[in-house]
């Protein structure tokens, strides 16, 4: 998977969450999903929990909290593919 | 805090309501009946004085449903968050920490009048990174649902 792919995908499931419409439609790897986005942090466990099951991958809690911009998660996820 | 106090500690149905600090006249939990890793469950009387119905609806009292689902989350989120806290941290970690509501999904289908007894039962989904979700529900005496849906807490600091 490219990591345009795995950007696109990041971006469907963070989306429900989402409470900045504007910054979302213009965002990119450098985004913020709690500042920017204005996600619900307690929705963070969501996201992750997600991106398991979509790209069927076992995330750590200690590797979650790593997850601050969009990049953050795509870096993650594409380490976690290439496992 | 002492080592005592952070050991892992598996809390009674009795322990775990004894612990839990919403108090009259804003708790909605009489009895825990069950208590587990992965389930709860409890009951609770709707009180015929209670305040609230003198507004919801003047001649015409219905249990508010923000009233149910917040007895859904004292039992399917605090409750079962202290019983899990305390497996975790032990008993420094109920006193110090608190299960707050953050998100729900819940489907209303009957109504609850005065004095009606209610049961409520919750099933975990999950409990990670210091999110407790739930799958909840609100049943009559004869089993008749009256609400269901999944409701989550998130661990912060009291």
């Amino acid at each position: 998977m490219s990591r345009e792919d795995v950007f696109q995908k990041v971006m469907e499931i963070i989306k429900p969450f989402v409470k900045n419409e504007d910054v979302f439609q213009q965002a990119n790897e450098s985004t913020n999903i709690l500042q920017d986005l204005k996600v619900n942090s307690a929705r963070l466990v969501d996201i992750i929990l997600n991106f398991e099951d979509e790209f069927d991958v076992e995330v750590e809690d200690e590797d979650a909290d790593s997850v601050n911009t969009v990049g953050d998660a795509v870096s993650l996820i594409m380490e976690k593919l290439a496992a | 805090m002492s080592n005592e106090n952070t050991q892992s500690v598996r809390l009674n149905r009795h322990e775990v309501l004894a612990l839990l600090p919403q108090q009259e006249p804003f708790r909605f939990v009489d009895e825990i009946t069950e208590v587990d890793e992965s389930h709860i469950a409890a009951h609770y009387r709707f009180k015929p004085e209670a305040d609230f119905y003198n507004g919801h609806f003047p001649g015409n009292p219905i249990t508010p449903g923000v009233i149910l689902l917040e007895s859904l989350a004292q039992v399917g989120v605090v409750s079962l968050g202290i019983y899990l806290f305390a497996l975790e941290e032990g008993l420094a970690g109920v006193e110090s920490k608190l299960a707050l509501f953050v998100d729900a999904d819940v489907e209303f289908s009957g109504l609850v009048s005065p004095g009606d007894k209610v049961f409520i039962s919750a099933e975990k989904v999950f409990f990670r990174r210091n999110k407790l979700r739930t799958k909840a529900m609100m049943a009559t005496e004869d089993g008749k649902i009256i609400c269901s849906g999944t409701i989550s807490g998130f661990r912060v600091d009291r």
